[in-house]
């Protein structure tokens, strides 16, 4: 069913608001939790609120169907960042075996006039992605996990974002309240 | 070679000040502050922020305690901008007169956050201090339904949070609130010096 009146993809919103908005929950989280890891994993959490929602529009967005493999995976996961964020990693370093690439990042909205201190070297700031990345693949039955490998932030010549597919879930439990 | 000058550590005279260890190539000064007209999805920016509404919800109990979590960090917010603001589009100068710091905010800065301007901006009849920004269904709202026993939050405290941070980083001191009035309604209650200043100026 298809609401009249509203076209779909065309609500848009300044990056900047966004760029800033994450800013303050990721220095309210520092200030809130003493130890960074901590933090990483709060925003590994959020992400993955994010990411069982965001699947659905995404799925009513794109219309796409079944991936037939996991490179057909990956290319959606690419699709999924120029459409929300505007951005289009590159895709890279596969394995051999296929179940494992990595996501380059040059820019990056999240990370707009953003400096890390000393003492937040440990912190992942960009960490929420690797949840919303968990949260909507396992909305599609599958397992993956995702780690952060370099770190623009971290004086890193760009940020790698490490995709690792575990296993397909079977049997999908639907998801509880995180 | 005066990075090399920089980063070299002497254990005689250790460096007073390390501002940070990590030296990217180009330092986040370097970076133009122009317009690169990035946008993230609509989707996108409402579940970041449903998440940030929920964390705050867990850290508190009552409904004003969470909107002054979200004033809070939207004030974080607000201090970052006025910055950008007007070293990009006001040439660094800032405004000094109340209603064009108030203007400004209704026009330039909406029009950049949220793609148009703010519907109204009223003065309230029976006190000088108050002015009034109305907008009928701000944006971090859009997704949002208020649970009927927490009727009176609003979580565009949030941006009303933004307005303080600016106003306050301006010199105007103010306290705003976000109220359900005509959609919604922002609050600007300035405090007693900042009308007398601008009078002051007035009369200059």
């Amino acid at each position: 069913m298809s609401r009249p009146g509203t076209r779909l993809d065309s609500k848009k919103v300044n990056s900047e608001l966004f760029t800033l908005t994450y800013g303050a929950l990721v220095s309210q989280l520092m200030k809130d939790y003493e130890n960074v890891d901590d933090v990483n994993k709060q925003l590994e959490r959020m992400g993955y609120n994010i990411g069982i929602r965001l699947i659905e529009d995404f799925l009513a967005k794109t219309g796409s169907g079944r991936c037939y493999d996991f490179r057909d995976t990956a290319e959606k996961i690419q699709a999924g960042f120029r459409l929300y964020l505007g951005i289009t990693p590159t895709l890279a370093n596969w394995s051999a075996s296929g179940d494992e690439f990595s996501l380059q990042f040059e820019a990056n909205p999240l990370t707009e006039f953003v400096e890390l201190p000393d003492h937040c070297l440990n912190l992942k700031y960009c960490n929420i992605l690797t949840g919303v990345l968990r949260g909507a693949l396992e909305m599609v039955q599958m397992d993956v996990s995702s780690t952060f490998v370099q770190d623009h932030l971290k004086g890193d010549s760009c940020t790698e974002l490490r995709v690792k597919f575990i296993k397909r879930l079977e049997d999908a439990i639907p998801a509880g309240e995180d | 070679m005066f990075g090399e000058k920089i980063s070299v550590y002497n254990p005689a005279s250790p460096p007073t000040m390390i501002i940070s260890q990590v030296r990217p190539k180009t330092s986040i000064l370097d970076k133009s502050l122009s317009k690169k007209r990035g946008e993230v999805s609509l989707s996108c920016y409402t579940l970041l922020f449903s998440e940030l509404v929920q964390y705050c919800q867990n850290k508190v109990h009552t409904v004003p305690e969470l909107q002054n979590k979200l004033c809070d960090l939207g004030q974080e917010v607000g201090i970052k901008l006025i910055d950008l603001y007007f070293v990009r589009e006001r040439n660094c100068k800032r405004e000094t007169k109340l209603l064009h710091m108030l203007l400004f905010i209704k026009t330039t800065l909406w029009k950049g956050l949220f793609g148009k301007e703010a519907d109204k901006l009223e003065h309230a009849n029976d006190d000088e201090r108050i002015y009034y920004i109305i907008e009928k269904e701000p944006l971090v709202n859009k997704y949002i339904s208020v649970p009927k026993d927490k009727g009176s939050l609003n979580c565009a405290m949030f941006i009303a949070g933004i307005v303080e941070g600016i106003l306050n980083a301006a010199g105007f001191m103010a306290k705003v609130t976000a109220h359900w009035h005509k959609g919604t309604t922002y609050m600007v209650q300035f405090e007693e010096s900042v009308i007398v200043k601008d009078k002051q100026l007035d009369e200059k």
